[in-house]
This record gives C-alpha cells, sequence and structure tokens, in this order.
C-alpha cells in the first residue's frame, strides 16, 4: 500500500470537510445560535490533524487498486468520525456513539436517527446533519476529483470505490472533467428543487432541508413527521419526482443534457427501474384502497410517494406506512432491498445487479434443458462478460450473508422480528426508517450501543457498496508484502 | 483536443499513454476486451469495445467531435477503412498506420484517396532511425533538425575523452567548432547542464551543433576513426526490408539472418544482391561461422526482445563495435541502460514521437510551428524545433534579457542557411527556426519558455 499517497489523500479529505463546515458555521452565526462555538472548535480540530497530512510529499504517484479501496475506507470512517464532533460538542447528541450513529447516517445518505424529536433542535446542526446527506450522496473523494488533479490515472481506482455499481464508466475520457460534469449535474438537480419547493410554499430554510435529502436520498427531515407534516399534494409531488429522479443514473442525466434520447430510452436499468416504481405504486394503492385506508386519489399520492421514496433508499414519509396492510409493507421490503440504479446517489443493491441476477438465473434454467448450450447475458444489446457476472453474483451473496450476521447481532435486543429484520434492511440499503419500533414514526434511539455500532457499519459497508471497509478487515490488506 | 484510437494493441497503448498525459481528451476502441483492460486500469482514458469499422461504435465514440482520429490496428486495410469512414463521419483529421511495403510505395495516392492527413509506418520509420544510425556510427544515436542542417547526436564517455572531468565552461573555449552539450544523461536522469557542470565517466552528452562540427566533435573526442562497410542482421521482418533497401543504396554490404525458410525465399527475391541466411539467428555457432566478429556493424531485430539484448551483448564480446538493438518495450529501457548497450531503437516510441509532434502542432495556434520533436531519457526531457511564422513579443530581444526559465535551453538558431550557436546577444528573427532543450513535458509553445514580462 502507497501510505504516503493515502495519508495524503486523507488530509485533503479532512480539509474538505472542513471546508463543508462553513454553511452550518454561517447558519449558526445568521440564527444567532450559540452552535457555532460547536463547529468552530470541529473546525480547529479538522484543520489542524488535515493540512499537516496534506504537506506529506508522495513519491510515488501511481496509485492502485488498493490504494483506492484504503483511502475511501479511511477516508469515510475519518469524515464520519470528525462530522460526529459537533453534536457531541453542542451538546444536542451527547453521547458519542449516538453521535457517530447520526454521522454515519447523515454521510452514508441513510437518514436513521437517534433523535426521538427533532423539532427545536438548533437550526445549525439540524442544518449539518442535513448537508451531510448532500456531501455523501455524490461522494466527497469525487469532489476531491472534480476540483484537484490528484493523483493521475490511479484516481479511477477512488472513484470505482466510491461510486456503487458493478462496473463504473466514464462519461468523458478525463476522469476530472466526469467528476466535474456528475457534480454539476448534482448542484443542478438540487438547485431546481429547492427552488420548486419554495414555490410549492416552503420556507428556503425547509427547503434547503429536504433538497439536501431528497439529493443524496438521504432522509432527514427537520420535521418530526417528515414531509407527512405539510400535508401538501404539490410538495409530496415535487419530493417524489426528484426523489425519482435522483434515483436515476447520472450517465442519464448526462445523456439527456446532451438530447441523446436514444441512449436514455434504449437503457435496460432504466426501463427496470420505472417499472418496478411504477408496478409496485399500482399495486400498493391497490392495496390501500381495497383496505380502505384512503380513497383512490390519496392512495396513489401516498404510494407513489411511498415507492419513490423507499426504492431510492430516501427514507422520507408522507404516512406511517408501518400501519398499512402486510402486502405493501413487503413489497416495500422487496424495494429496500433493489434499491435505485447503480451511478445513482442511492444505496440497496441496484436495480442492475437485480437485473442482471435474474438473467443469471434464466441462463441457469436455460443450461439445464440443454447442457451444451452456449448463452450470453446481455444489458442494453451487449454482452456482459463473465468477470462481471461472477461480481454480481458474488456481491449479492455477501451483501445476503452481512444481512443475516447483522440481523443476529440486532435481534439481541429488539423486540420483535420486524425491527430486527427491517432494521438491517433500512441501514444496510442506506434508507432510514423501516417498520415497526424504526418504522416513519419511530427512531432508533432505543437500541443497545452495540447494535448502534453494527448498524452504523452495515450504513458505510452499504454506502461503498461492501469491499472497501470488507477489505480493511483483512490481515492480508495491511502487510506490506501482500500475497 | 479529442482524439480517437482505434486498435489497443502496442502503438495504440503507447500513444494513448502520451497523448493523454498531454491533457488531450483520448478514447480507445477495440476489440479486445483483455487489451483494453490494461488502459482502463492504468490510463485516463475511455474505453469502448467494439469494432473501430462499425458506424455505430465510431459514433458511440464521438467521432463527429473528434479533432483526430488514429487508426492504429494490426491490419493496414481495417486502418484504411476507419479512416475513411471516419472522416465522412465528421472526423477532423486522420492518422492511419500503414505499413505494408506494397502500399508504402503508394502512400500519396492512398493519402488522397482517403483523406489522411498522416501515415505512419513505424517499421519504415525505425529503418530510417537506424540507417542514421548506422551512418554515423560514433554515435549512440543521431537525430537531425531544420531538414538536415542540424544534428543531434548522443555521445556517450567512456572515460578516456579528454573533456571528461571538465566544467562545461572550459570544454566551449577549447573546442574550435561551435557545438552546445544541450542535455547530459546521468544515472537515469537529465540535467540540462550550465557553465558549472562537470562532465563525468558514462555520462551521454546530447550534443547539438551544424552537421560538420558535430562530425568534428566526435573526432575530437577520438571517435570517428570508424567507417561500416558490413552489416548484420539478425531477424528479416519488415524493418529489416526497409533498412536493407537504404543499406544497399548506400553501398553496404549486408547479410540478413532469418530463421523461417519461405520469409528468406521472399527477402531473396525482394533484395537482389543481398546474403539472405535461413538459420536460427540466436545460435551462437552460426554466428560464428557467419564471422560475426569481422563485421562493422550487427543489428539484432528478432521479434523478442530479450533475444535481441542478448545477442547484442554476444556481438560485443566478439567484437562488433557498432550494435543497434530493437527494443519494443520500453519498460525494458531502464534495463537497457544498465547493460551499455549502445543503440537501441523502439518503433514503438519513434511512432509515439512523431504523433505528439504532429498533435502539438495542431494545439499549437500561436503561430510557431512544432516542426520535429524528439524525446530522450524515457520523455523525461525534450528537443523541438519551432518554426516562427509569426511576430511574436519575443523576437528582437536579446537572449539574455529574455532570460530563459530553469530546464530550458535554447541550443541552437537557424536562420536561412546559418547554423548560430546561440550566445545572450543573440536575437531571433521571424522565419528562424529554433531547437529547444526541455526538461519539461509537452511543451507548446515558445512562450513558455521565456519569462513574460521580460521583454521591453
Amino acid at each position: 500500500m502507497n501510505r504516503k499517497a493515502v495519508l495524503r489523500a486523507l488530509g485533503i479529505v479532512l480539509v474538505c470537510e472542513a471546508g463543508f463546515m462553513l454553511p452550518s458555521l454561517f447558519v449558526a452565526f445568521h440564527y444567532r445560535e450559540g452552535e457555532s462555538a460547536a463547529f468552530l472548535t470541529t473546525l480547529f480540530l479538522l484543520l489542524s490533524v488535515g493540512l499537516p497530512l496534506t504537506r506529506i510529499r508522495v513519491r510515488i504517484r501511481e496509485l492502485y487498486a488498493r490504494d483506492g479501496f484504503a483511502i475511501v475506507a479511511f477516508g469515510w470512517l475519518s469524515m464520519a468520525f470528525f462530522g460526529a464532533l459537533p453534536f457531541v460538542f453542542s451538546g444536542t447528541i451527547p453521547g458519542l456513539v449516538d453521535a457517530l450513529f447520526e454521522s454515519m447516517s447523515g454521510f452514508t445518505t441513510t437518514g436513521a436517527s437517534i433523535l426521538p424529536v427533532v423539532e427545536g433542535l438548533p437550526r445549525s446542526i439540524l442544518f449539518w446533519r442535513s448537508f451531510t446527506h448532500w456531501i455523501g450522496g455524490m461522494g466527497v473523494l469525487m469532489l476531491t476529483l472534480a476540483i484537484l488533479p490528484l493523483f493521475g490515472a490511479g484516481s479511477l481506482h477512488i472513484l470505482r470505490a466510491e461510486s456503487p455499481g458493478p462496473s463504473t464508466g466514464k462519461l468523458v475520457p478525463k476522469i476530472g472533467q466526469t467528476a466535474k460534469i456528475l457534480y454539476g449535474l448534482y448542484v443542478g438537480l438540487t438547485l431546481a428543487e429547492i427552488i420548486a419547493l419554495k414555490i410549492a410554499g416552503m420556507s428556503w430554510f425547509d427547503a434547503l432541508i429536504h433538497a439536501f435529502g431528497t439529493a443524496g436520498t438521504g432522509g432527514f427531515s427537520n420535521r418530526n413527521a417528515s414531509v407527512g407534516a405539510y400535508g401538501s399534494l404539490a410538495i409530496n409531488l415535487i419530493i417524489g419526482v426528484f426523489m425519482f429522479l435522483f434515483g436515476m443514473n447520472f450517465t442519464l442525466h448526462y445523456q439527456i443534457t446532451r438530447r441523446n434520447w436514444r441512449f436514455v430510452l434504449k437503457d435496460e436499468e432504466l426501463r427496470f427501474y420505472v417499472a418496478m416504481v411504477a408496478g409496485a405504486t399500482l399495486f400498493i394503492a391497490a392495496d390501500l384502497w381495497v383496505n380502505s385506508l384512503f380513497s383512490p386519489g390519496p392512495a396513489l399520492e401516498h404510494a407513489f410517494f411511498q415507492v419513490s421514496s423507499i426504492t431510492t433508499t430516501t427514507g422520507f414519509a408522507t404516512a406511517d406506512f408501518h400501519g398499512w396492510p402486510v402486502f405493501s409493507k413487503v413489497t416495500l421490503l422487496v424495494l429496500m432491498i433493489v434499491g435505485p440504479c447503480a451511478g445513482s446517489t442511492g444505496g440497496g443493491m441496484k436495480s442492475i445487479r437485480v437485473l442482471m441476477a435474474l438473467k443469471i438465473i434464466r441462463r441457469e434454467l436455460v443450461k439445464m434443458k440443454h447442457p451444451q448450450s452456449v448463452h450470453t447475458v446481455r444489458i442494453g444489446g451487449r454482452n456482459v462478460d463473465d468477470e462481471t457476472l461472477g461480481g454480481v453474483t458474488a456481491f449479492i451473496l455477501f451483501y445476503l450473508v452481512l444481512m443475516v450476521l447483522a440481523i443476529f447481532l440486532v435481534a439481541m435486543d429488539s423486540h420483535d422480528l420486524e425491527t430486527a429484520f427491517s432494521s438491517v434492511v433500512a441501514c444496510l440499503s442506506n434508507i432510514g426508517p423501516g417498520l415497526s419500533v424504526v418504522g416513519p414514526m419511530g427512531n432508533y434511539s432505543g437500541f443497545h450501543p452495540l447494535s448502534k455500532v453494527v448498524l452504523s457499519l452495515c450504513m458505510v459497508i452499504g454506502r461503498l457498496e461492501i469491499f472497501p471497509i470488507l477489505l480493511l478487515a483483512m490481515p492480508s490488506f495491511w502487510r506490506r508484502v501482500s500475497i | 483536443m479529442k482524439i480517437l484510437i482505434v486498435g489497443d494493441g502496442k502503438v495504440g497503448y503507447t500513444l494513448a499513454e502520451n497523448l493523454s498525459r498531454e491533457d488531450n481528451d483520448v478514447t480507445i476502441i477495440d476489440k479486445n476486451p483483455e487489451a483494453l483492460r490494461k488502459a482502463k486500469e492504468n490510463l485516463d482514458v475511455m474505453c469502448i469495445r467494439g469494432s473501430g469499422v462499425s458506424v455505430s461504435v465510431l459514433l458511440e465514440a464521438g467521432v463527429r467531435e473528434a479533432d483526430l482520429l488514429i487508426a492504429a490496428t494490426s491490419s493496414d486495410e481495417m486502418n484504411m477503412v476507419v479512416t475513411l469512414t471516419g472522416k465522412k463521419l465528421g472526423a477532423r483529421r486522420t492518422i492511419a498506420r500503414i505499413r505494408d511495403p506494397e502500399y508504402a510505395n503508394e502512400l500519396s495516392l492512398l493519402k488522397l484517396e482517403l483523406g489522411l492527413d498522416l501515415v505512419i509506418n513505424p517499421e519504415q520509420s525505425a529503418a530510417n532511425e537506424m540507417a542514421r544510425i548506422l551512418h554515423y556510427p560514433a554515435a549512440v544515436n543521431v537525430e537531425s533538425f531544420a531538414k538536415g542542417r542540424v544534428e543531434l547526436v548522443e555521445i556517450r564517455m567512456t572515460g578516456d575523452e579528454p573533456i571528461v572531468g571538465m566544467k562545461l565552461r572550459k570544454i566551449s573555449s577549447r573546442l574550435l567548432s561551435p557545438i552546445l552539450i544541450g542535455a547530459v544523461e546521468r544515472d537515469g536522469d537529465v540535467v540540462i547542464p550550465d557553465g558549472e557542470c562537470d562532465i563525468r565517466e558514462n555520462d551521454i552528452l546530447h550534443v547539438v551543433g551544424r552537421t560538420a562540427n558535430t562530425v568534428d566533435f566526435c573526432k575530437a573526442m577520438g571517435k570517428c576513426e570508424l567507417r561500416i562497410r558490413n552489416v548484420m542482421i539478425v531477424g528479416g521482418g519488415r524493418i529489416a526490408y526497409y533498412l536493407v533497401r537504404m543499406l544497399t543504396n548506400l553501398g553496404l554490404r549486408v547479410k540478413i539472418i532469418e530463421i523461417d525458410r519461405n520469409r528468406c525465399l521472399e527477402l531473396a527475391e525482394l533484395l537482389p544482391g543481398v546474403l539472405v541466411i535461413q538459420g536460427d539467428g540466436t545460435d551462437a555457432d552460426l554466428l560464428q561461422s557467419e564471422n560475426l566478429g569481422d563485421m562493422d556493424a550487427f543489428v539484432a531485430m528478432t521479434g523478442r526482445d530479450e533475444d535481441n539484448l542478448i545477442l547484442s551483448l554476444m556481438a560485443r564480446k566478439a567484437g562488433v563495435r557498432k550494435i543497434i538493438a530493437k527494443v519494443t518495450r520500453m519498460n525494458l529501457a531502464g534495463l537497457v541502460e544498465s547493460l551499455e548497450l549502445d543503440s537501441i531503437v523502439s518503433p514503438r516510441l519513434i511512432t509515439a514521437n512523431h504523433i505528439l509532434q504532429y498533435v502539438r502542432g495542431i494545439r499549437n495556434a500561436t503561430g510557431e510551428r512544432i516542426e520535429a520533436l524528439h524525446r530522450i531519457v524515457d520523455g523525461k526531457a525534450e528537443i523541438l524545433e519551432f518554426l516562427l511564422q509569426e511576430r511574436r513579443w519575443y523576437l528582437d530581444t536579446p537572449l539574455k534579457k529574455l532570460g530563459a526559465r530553469k530546464g530550458f535551453l535554447v541550443a541552437a538558431i537557424i536562420r536561412n542557411t546559418e547554423v548560430i550557436i546561440p550566445h545572450g546577444d543573440d536575437v531571433l528573427k521571424l522565419h528562424d527556426r529554433v531547437i529547444v532543450f526541455a526538461k519539461t513535458r509537452a511543451l507548446n509553445s515558445l512562450d513558455e519558455v521565456f519569462r513574460p514580462g521580460a521583454a521591453p
């Protein structure tokens, strides 16, 4: 491992995080809140650790795959740690484990909270909580790649380790340029949503909070009842549609800006994603209507919002879906695991992987019937090579194994099966609210610290798609000579 | 600049590596996923899997906005089709690798008909370079600038030259003919020397001067007693064919050893008057029986780099004075350095230099055209020839006032037929050709050489 390069990159990440504190600090000053001291202290700590690290002279500039993994894993862990400090210093969340949980939940865009009541908390703290969503959505390292030409061609390994999806491609030949385009789209869509929400009647502050929550597909709100508190059709539709957009692959957004409609319409993952959202919305609306919880109109509205929120792994809620019929709840649970498109800001397994897995299953079935048959898996008319397919199978397997392990650990202090199962799924897939105790109107404060640590790890494992964090646990990863 | 490269082979990869390093947007198209994987992992380029002849693949790669399309697949015909299609689809400029001797003779017609802007023939270029080295045996390597009026020679200091141990300041006063030592290669690194730099054993000097003067310099170093009359070549590939044709025209006697019987017959037919021997060139007995020791020069260019290096060592042991080895994989360059072999020729690198020169020439719109580009020591330093076509701020100002930045050196000015080795009082004039040593990568314009604001 190229330790010097990894440490230097870590320093840059920390200095960037110090920069990210500035808006919250501004909010604290603007509303004349006492929390500015907490932010200033954290800022000072970040700079005093980060700046010396950025001064490290890196002799070997080449980065290899494992350096990329190490940078991403350490970067995210340390970011979450420092991000937790304002909560602790300000006294809003005194316990370190709780603060770490909240910060991790923010950066990984999970949106699971240990705060029973958020209304009445200092605005700067609420702003910081939601801003971590926005940073974590596209990724800090991606941002550093966009601004600084850090490490020549090796930065692709960083990009790959940080951004979700089985095969990370580039939009344009240069990585720096690709990162700039992605961030440009991200900022543009976020601004559009802020303005739309303002027009629909939110205050600027609320619009910012909810736009950040949507953009990163996080789900922190500054209302106890989440988006449901506004009771406005316009707001529900705006957030619902934007959640859907942020759950799309950003490559598609880029092609849309270039008016390359054929590319967008031909995209097989998008078709799968649209079909999944539309189908689930219809099923759940029908279920709600049949069980006479809502009349047809509101049933469609709430079903669409919830499906969009859960599929994109955002976790906003307009209604307490824990009280919904079992069929609807199970549908939502399935959507939690599948997740949105690769290359979006969402979590979960990603539609493309599920789509590939379904095609692998079909191939295996054909092989049973005709053992000598040669059958390739095609996505969008292109062959997917066996290595990618193997990677997808391994990923799904890992995902399930980790899920089962975490459920074991969390089950020790859960009072029902739904809580144990859904809390793990909601954290691993970066959604936030699950069912029962951790449902949309509940929270995670009742868990034992051990469960909180396990769930925090689930979040970062889910956000970084398992491998970077898992590699840290391998002894051979740390050895200088890795065999 | 947006550059499309079709064919991710040896040449394609080297090109992508060098072009992407110089801040071009490079997209590679190839059918073979294994080849693409390496490029994807190591280079900051975009890779597209597919056939470069396919219109839809070319469109996906953005051929419409491409400033340059380079076809470097293994097949000449494919390259022609790719460039033809690319040009029709809107690629601004096209370069094709065409290397079959059958086509090489009708190049001008092909260029015109296919709308090609440049044809590269790595084998031909390598043969040219080898011929130049054989023609000038005292030097490790020779490069010509300004249409042959100025030469750049590389000379290795073996320790018994009169200038070893002297400071550069003193050397220039001792020499009668005006030459300039523009770069010193030492322990795998390059120094752009100043007057205080001293010459040590095992340095490789890069000397610029008028052709006659560099010859004088070599004589003064005691290196010019050799004239080559007999050449032995091992490996009868395309380079051998081009090289032998040039050498026989110069009146040299050539012996080729080639292992493949059919190829031997072909060569014998194509090259009358040349001795073709069928046999394994790596067999020491065969080389001895073909009196290797009595040869003036030996060229190792089999398909395997390792064989070429070992053959060169064998030839040196046998007492051959001038040895050239073809080395394709330039990551062996570090190793080659330690073997202290004289001359290494890499077709890949020559091609890459050629295209880089062309690309920088396009990018540079400041009225100085890059006429030649030569890179030394694995690209750590480069020597460029600029042609000043327009009035620029640094013209007509004495060089000492312009104050060249560190790491740059104005090595020669060619004005009409006159070659000036510049001193502080010399000036640059319109239509001059200027040869510059630069220790950076990717020098595009003379603006970067001088301190802006230095001019009055």
